[in-house]
């Protein structure tokens, strides 16, 4: 190459090529994506979140969050169980059966060779799917994160680097607010040796008048203000939590289909 | 234009023509390596006292961590790579640089919108997307600054005397058209007309490793492929050698970047599996042409410049390596989300990148300036600060990286490795300081030089014929 024309014409064409795969092929399948629905259900997916919870994505964002937390559940596989839900007129056969034969961890195939079996001996069974990795085996999440996850996201927040637990199903581990927002205030009172910088800035310690803030947070005794102090979160403290109990991965899709358990269901 | 009709320029009067932008683009750049250093440091800090800035939101570390990277890539990388590329492009066309108050006007911008870009992710404006996190306003500067800087670059190499294009200058040309349609595609897309759901999160992926994978390998490839033949005194080995290693490099290295397991359709992270093996191909084709060129060089590397540019450029196919190695299927598994990935980026930018422009600039410096470093000694401490620096944080974060799957993710197990990395750090820092302080000591004595000078001429008494009527 011995004149410029001919080096713009590669990078064109090389930096070209690669902008229509990533960036317009993304683009014009990703960006333009619609609501799903529940598997076998009507119910849409995702559910638009509340003010406070768009408002906490902000929060979220402006501190980084994202440095330290991931918002994606990995998933290796999907595995058969098979369940008895009823031994019908033969317990003493089924429960024979049962200890000669693998229940857990089949194929779609193997289960329901599994599942016949007990038919023949009149047991009644369920198959149930259920997703397989280390992330479900540290209760991360029921299924991997699909890209419906993150359609009300903006800006969507994946992460890179997991120093700290995933967060993409926090919102089903951990249902008590003023948990979030004790750990968020000084995380070494609920974890010992954590090493989440504490966000003291997003509250505020103040002398209590009259009567105790209902928003006051319940800390351990070694953490506790002063007598007389409460400590009660800003509003942005307040939007961050409700952005975190929003984040859930925990139905069903028919892209990472599992089977619910009948709590989930409810 | 026949290079016949145009008088030679004298080596100096080349040099002396790139002072103002390269004092610009130099000056700042060393100012915002320190600061980011500084602040990797603080932010590294919080493995040990994760405490300590409770009460200060500008320091926590969610904060500090990507003011601190995006300095060290929009803050030093970029205007240390374009401010020795005009010097090289110069060079190599003999001719003096073309419109420098342009690309100074240009450096000067670039400058603010660093510094605007930080104080914003400091105080929480950030967009909340990886490398790319200044706001709007910053982002928008940065892009105008880049265009000044690189019409100054384009019009020197228009200008040339030879008229054969040089190996490096392809490299240079493809990062002054590449850098410009990654930063405005991201720009665009994340910024202005943001798109809906994960796209966001591919588009970021696909800048971020098209800024550091390739940008910042074209430009430092560049610089290496013209200091390296200067010094071992022998040609650069095979033109068509390096032709290949420039297309493939473009063509494998645009395609990385979408991680394994992310919750995208598949075609994407499986296009990035393929050219990340694929990648190979540059790499040992680099290794091919850095080996042929400089093994058995008559004159050995006597921990000069050309030490420098030759551990860099070796550094390249060690980071080009671990890419290949990270796209393999089984491996990138058993890593993925943990800090193995961040330890091969800090290795591109501090062991190959900034390792291969300061010798670069030990080169240029003392000869734009047209006056010998006030310090020298000190560049062979900084090049073993930065040498051991970056080899400890590279690998206490791949180490760490490699422990965290099997720990569990729970951090207290990789706890000792992740706290090594702040002693790269702090050893990157001093070298950083090291660095620092020959360019400043220089640019101050020029201003010194340069005040005397007119207040020589003002008090200077006036001659016979200036008093005669």
């Amino acid at each position: 190459m011995k004149n410029g024309f001919s080096v713009f014409c590669v990078v064109l064409a090389a930096l070209g090529l690669s902008w229509m795969g990533l960036v317009l092929g993304p683009v014009l399948q990703l960006g333009h994506e619609s609501l799903t629905t529940v598997l076998n259900s009507t119910d849409p997916y995702p559910i638009q979140p509340a003010g406070a919870a768009t408002l906490g994505l902000q929060v979220y964002k402006a501190n980084g969050c994202a440095a330290c937390h991931t918002e994606q559940v990995q998933q290796d596989g999907v595995v058969c169980n098979v369940v008895l839900s009823s031994p019908g007129l033969h317990p003493d056969e089924v429960s024979n059966l049962l200890s000669q034969i693998d229940l857990n961890g089949l194929t779609d195939q193997e289960a329901s060779i599994a599942a016949a079996k007990i038919a023949a001996v009149g047991g009644k069974t369920e198959i149930r799917v259920a997703s397989t990795g280390g992330d479900m085996s540290r209760g991360w999440g029921l299924r991997r994160s699909v890209s419906a996850d993150y359609l009300y996201d903006q800006p969507v927040q994946l992460g890179s680097v997991r120093i700290g637990p995933d967060l993409a199903d926090i919102g089903t581990r951990q249902t008590d607010a003023n948990a979030i927002l004790a750990h968020l205030y000084e995380p070494q009172s609920c974890t010992a040796g954590s090493l989440m910088p504490s966000f003291k800035f997003l509250f505020v310690t103040r002398k209590v008048q009259g009567s105790p803030s209902p928003d006051a947070l319940a800390l351990p005794q070694a953490f506790a203000p002063p007598d007389g102090f409460e400590i009660v979160p800003t509003q942005d403290a307040k939007n961050l939590v409700a952005y975190l109990m929003n984040l859930h991965v925990n139905v069903p899709l028919y892209e990472a289909p599992f089977t619910p358990s009948v709590a989930a269901n409810k | 234009m026949n290079s016949n009709d145009i008088k030679p320029v004298p080596t100096s009067q080349v040099d002396a023509s790139c002072r103002l932008p390269l004092l610009a683009l130099l000056g700042g750049s060393a100012l915002w390596l320190v600061l980011g250093l500084l602040l990797e440091l603080t932010a590294s800090l919080q493995f040990h006292a994760p405490g300590i800035f409770s009460c200060c939101p500008w320091m926590t570390y969610g904060r500090v961590l990507p003011a601190a990277n995006d300095l060290l890539v929009y803050g030093f990388a970029i205007p240390t790579g374009l401010g020795v590329m005009l010097w090289v492009v110069a060079r190599l066309g003999q001719v003096e640089l073309v419109l420098p108050l342009v690309s100074f006007a240009g450096a000067n911008v670039w400058h603010l919108g660093v510094f605007l870009g930080t104080l914003g992710v400091l105080s929480g404006h950030s967009t909340g997307y990886a490398w790319f996190e200044y706001p709007r306003v910053a982002a928008a500067l940065l892009l105008p600054a880049f265009m000044l800087v690189a019409v100054s670059a384009v019009a020197a190499i228009g200008q040339r005397r030879i008229r054969d294009l040089y190996p490096s200058h392809w490299f240079f040309l493809a990062s002054l058209l590449w850098f410009p349609w990654i930063y405005s595609t991201a720009f665009v897309f994340l910024l202005v007309w943001p798109v809906r759901g994960v796209a966001q999160a591919v588009i970021d992926w696909w800048f971020a490793s098209n800024l550091i994978v390739v940008w910042l390998s074209l430009v430092g490839l560049g610089i290496s492929f013209y200091l390296l033949p200067k010094y071992s005194g022998r040609p650069l080995e095979g033109r068509f050698t390096a032709l290949f290693a420039f297309v493939t490099l473009l063509l494998f290295g645009s395609w990385l970047g979408i991680p394994q397991g992310a919750p995208v359709p598949f075609w994407l992270p499986a296009s990035s599996i393929l050219a990340g093996l694929l990648f190979s191909v540059p790499v040992l084709v680099v290794a091919m042409v850095f080996f042929r060129t400089v093994c058995g060089a008559p004159d050995g590397c006597k921990g000069g410049p050309f030490c420098q540019v030759k551990f860099g450029t070796a550094a390249f196919i060690l980071s080009g390596i671990w890419t290949v190695v990270q796209a393999c299927p089984q491996f990138a598994h058993s890593t993925l989300l943990t800090t193995f990935d961040l330890g091969r980026i800090h290795w591109q930018i501090f062991g190959f990148f900034a390792i291969t422009v300061m010798g670069a600039f030990y080169e240029l410096f003392p000869r734009v300036m047209a006056s010998p470093l006030p310090l020298p000694r000190l560049p062979r401490f900084q090049h073993w600060f930065f040498i051991s620096g970056a080899l400890v944080l590279a690998a206490s974060l791949a180490v760490a990286g490699l422990q965290q799957q099997s720990a569990d993710f729970i951090l207290a197990k990789i706890l000792p490795a992740l706290r090594a990395s702040s002693l790269g750090w702090t050893l990157l820092f001093i070298g950083s300081l090291i660095f620092a302080l020959n360019v400043f000591i220089m640019t101050i004595l020029w201003a010194v030089g340069i005040i005397k000078t007119v207040v020589g001429a003002i008090k200077a008494p006036l001659t016979v014929a200036e008093v005669k009527p």
